[in-house]
């Protein structure tokens, strides 16, 4: 382990450490907030009891249509848009500002027109990764330097044979910075949804809790998201840095 | 001389060109409306209202008196939240672009907090701060704390370290370095923080709002619904929608300004 | 002495059209030049003039706006011919292969048997210098070679005409001389006619056989300058006399357009 990783461990348990203290001695009071260990110790009980599992398929199964769709739609989109300057140059302004829009308030109206059940909360998970994707997908296209395209041309390569031999792979690291995104947008949408309004999933689960003053069950779910998240985003980073890295970039 | 013409006709050109880019958006903002309206001609008037009787509807609300104070609510928690993520933004991100080895550290770890479904610590904030504005303040606050701080650290970093060796040779006070170098150095990175900031922290300020609030934009949203009027629903989302839009844009607008000058 | 024309450029001019309310730049032309099968020709010019243009428009990849193109006798007008390779002033090595399969990527493409690409790409690399590369990908060699990655590229298609704009361009003066060495050794065994863009004029006058000087933008030949060299030369001939004269020739035709392009002596279109 080098050293950077040491310091950044030693931050984190030294974070999760003072939490522990200041649970147990009382200064933060049990009913805001349960110690580090007694969520763990919760988390498991829950595991082996099997709820986390069934709360966990749903969500994951919603993430992952979402997370499909943004990614395909959104690389369709974004390479069909690429290819019309003129129609790019007008959609900009619209791709800059699009996350400004806060787009849960969207989401009751979808729950009202498509009813509870798992379509609005992929909807939304969609529409929150979907332009992350689609902004991506032109960066990558925009920073294949032209002289790649004359290569193409000096090798008789195509229109679909340079965009799938030369294009792509020049454009896939930045691709996968929108998988990254888009990945991590649709746990955020399909969450946040689950939370507001939902028949189920590990968002409901923690939001049921709440509503019941059942602090343990959801402090210990509260846990397993942030670590189950953190584990994806990190490993969708990690790799996404080799292949940066790979490509000098 | 010929060039004098050759200017001249560069110049309507562009007003040509400019002209014409403007005609793009508002094709695109009309094909947003239309897909609108075929929506509402499909779901009907239960489901999805139609444009026209959303602006109708919004343009009531703008002129109601029972709306602004809601309005308000959500614009002072935004306020509230904006500030204290610029603040501790600003901060926190020029110590870690300072210290090589904090930023080094806490970079990882920003990057994790940032895609992480913040609403899942919803529960703990209304725990701490209750059910008034201030968990939206600081739920607000949580979301557009992390980019400013990203970007302000990513700013001081770059900083062209010449420039503070020149700042030394000119014999500058600590106070001119700060005002006249560092400041204009870093300010365009710090408008991009706050400039994702924004849309973050207005996002955390109505998520806020939709979950277990009496007051604000997002609670009028929630209470619609429950009333089953998709008109005022529609609205008050369209209202919402614009105002973001339209502050967001006036950010990217001097975002742009400040980084074509660097 | 009777030459052979490889190929040729008849009063080729090419005009980039306006875009955006720039007005249309005419970047070069007129031109006429003949390439003799089997040499080395070179030209020089000051930045901008026109030389980057002039190889797009004999390579096939941009049509001339006047005047026709010939190679091998068939007329190139904006699609590439057989035979013709071209190594670019930009970086141009595909970052997601590695240094071997870059190599092989023409063969690859044109569906040459496996053992055969083995055979000539091991053969370029190692004529490259870049044997003990071969695994490594792009982003971990330097800018020169990856360079020589575009070169090998190239060189194992085995064209007959080969031409290189400014190929060293990212390497220093002394490596730039031993990396021209390689280069007349490749001339030599390939048998290949040659046409290099360069702005070095000692480079220019070490490798060539003859040197085409290009005014500063329209870009012309002012002048083609003959070396006189013999086919089998080194980069020891620096040390002879001859050598100061040709370059101390394509300075004085040159000088003054190189100020031109800078803008000093006004009358810049
Ligand atoms: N695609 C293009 N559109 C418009 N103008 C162009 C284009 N490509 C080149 N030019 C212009 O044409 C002129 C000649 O360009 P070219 O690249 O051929 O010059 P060059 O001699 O290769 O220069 P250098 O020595 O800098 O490589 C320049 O003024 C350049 O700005
Ligand atoms: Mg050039």
């Amino acid at each position: 382990m080098n050293r950077l990783t040491l310091i950044r461990t030693v931050v984190i348990v030294a974070f999760f450490g003072l939490l522990e203290i200041l649970c147990r001695t009382g200064i933060i009071s049990p009913f805001t907030m349960i110690p580090p260990s007694e969520m763990a110790v919760e988390l498991w009980l829950l595991i082996a009891s099997g709820e986390v599992a069934r709360g966990m398929r749903q969500t994951l199964g919603n993430v992952a249509v979402a997370c499909f769709f943004a990614i395909t739609v959104g690389f369709a989109v974004g390479a069909g848009v690429h290819a019309v300057p003129r129609l790019r140059r007008a959609l900009d302004p619209f791709l800059t500002t699009y996350y400004a829009v806060p787009f849960f308030v969207f989401y009751p109206l979808l729950v009202f027109i498509f009813g509870m059940n798992n379509f609005p909360m992929i909807m939304i998970g969609f529409l929150f990764a979907v332009v992350a994707m689609i902004i991506n997908t032109l960066n990558g296209l925009d920073k294949i330097p032209r002289v790649y395209r004359k290569v193409a041309r000096m090798h008789h390569m195509g229109r679909t044979k340079t965009a799938l031999l030369i294009e792509l792979p020049y454009a896939i690291p930045n691709l996968f910075t929108g998988v990254k995104l888009a990945v991590a947008y649709s746990f955020i949408g399909v969450i946040a949804a689950e939370f507001i309004l939902a028949p189920g999933g590990l968002g409901y689960a923690i939001s049921f809790a709440y509503d019941n003053f059942d602090n343990n069950t959801m402090y210990a779910l509260m846990l397993f998201i942030l670590v189950l998240v953190t584990i994806i985003n990190m490993s969708l980073h990690a790799y996404e840095r080799r292949l940066l890295r790979r490509q000098g970039r | 001389m010929a060039g004098t013409q050759a200017t001249y006709s560069r110049k309507d050109h562009e007003r040509a060109e400019r002209l014409r880019y403007l005609g793009d958006i508002a094709l695109v903002i009309l094909g947003i409306v239309v897909v609108w309206q075929i929506l509402h001609m499909l779901a009907g008037d239960v489901a999805i209202s139609s444009p026209l009787a959303t602006a109708i509807r919004a343009g009531e609300l703008l002129g109601s008196a029972n709306f602004w104070p809601h309005a308000g609510e959500t614009a002072k928690a935004l306020v509230y939240a904006l500030v204290i993520a610029l603040l501790i933004g600003i901060g926190v991100g020029t110590w870690l672009g300072a210290h090589k080895l904090s930023g080094a550290v806490a970079e990882p770890i920003l990057v994790a907090l940032y895609s992480l479904p913040k609403i899942t610590l919803y529960p703990l904030i209304l725990l701490i701060f209750g059910l008034g504005i201030e968990a939206k303040i600081a739920f607000g606050a949580i979301h557009g704390v992390i980019p400013v701080t990203i970007f302000t650290m990513n700013a001081v970093k770059n900083i062209n370290r010449v420039f503070l060796r020149s700042a030394r040779v000119m014999k500058l006070t600590t106070m001119q370095t700060v005002t006249r170098i560092l400041l204009p150095a870093t300010l365009p990175e710090i408008v991009s923080g706050l400039r994702v900031g924004f849309s973050l922290t207005l996002l955390g300020v109505v998520i806020g709002e939709l979950f277990s609030s009496h007051r604000g934009m997002g609670f009028l949203v929630m209470r619609a619904i429950g009333l089953h009027d998709v008109s005022t629903m529609m609205a008050v989302t369209l209202i919402l929608a614009v105002a973001a839009v339209a502050i967001s844009s006036i950010l990217l607008y001097i975002d742009n300004r400040l980084h074509r000058r660097t | 002495m009777s030459h052979e024309v490889h190929a040729r450029l008849e009063g080729v001019t090419r005009v980039y059209p306006a875009v955006a309310g720039n007005p249309p730049v005419h970047a070069l032309g007129p031109i006429d030049l003949d390439l003799r099968k089997g040499e080395f020709f070179s030209i020089v010019g000051p930045s901008g003039c026109g030389k980057s243009t002039c190889m797009d428009v004999l390579a096939g990849l941009a049509p001339p706006t006047k005047g026709t193109v010939w190679f091998e006798d068939k007329r190139v007008h904006g699609n590439v011919p057989d035979g013709i390779g071209a190594v670019f002033q930009e970086d141009a090595s595909f970052p997601w292969l590695t240094v071997e399969d870059n190599a092989a990527f023409g063969l690859r493409r044109a569906g040459v048997d496996a053992a055969e690409i083995r055979r000539r790409v091991e053969y370029a690399l190692s004529f490259m210098g870049l044997k003990d590369f071969a695994k490594a990908y792009p982003a971990q060699l330097s800018g020169g070679m990856r360079q020589r990655v575009c070169i090998a590229r190239t060189l194992v298609l085995q064209p007959r005409l080969i031409l290189l704009d400014e190929p060293f361009g990212a390497l220093d003066a002394q490596t730039r001389l031993l990396m021209g060495d390689e280069l007349l050794k490749l001339w030599r065994e390939t048998g290949a006619t040659v046409l290099l863009i360069t702005h070095a004029l000692d480079e220019a006058a070490m490798l060539s056989d003859r040197i085409g000087a290009m005014s500063a933008r329209p870009g012309r030949f002012l002048e083609t300058v003959e070396t006189g060299w013999s086919r089998d030369r080194d980069s020891r001939m620096l040390e002879g006399e001859t050598f100061g004269h040709i370059t101390g020739r394509l300075w004085q035709m040159l000088r003054s357009e190189s100020k031109r392009a800078m803008g000093h002596e006004g009358g810049v279109a």
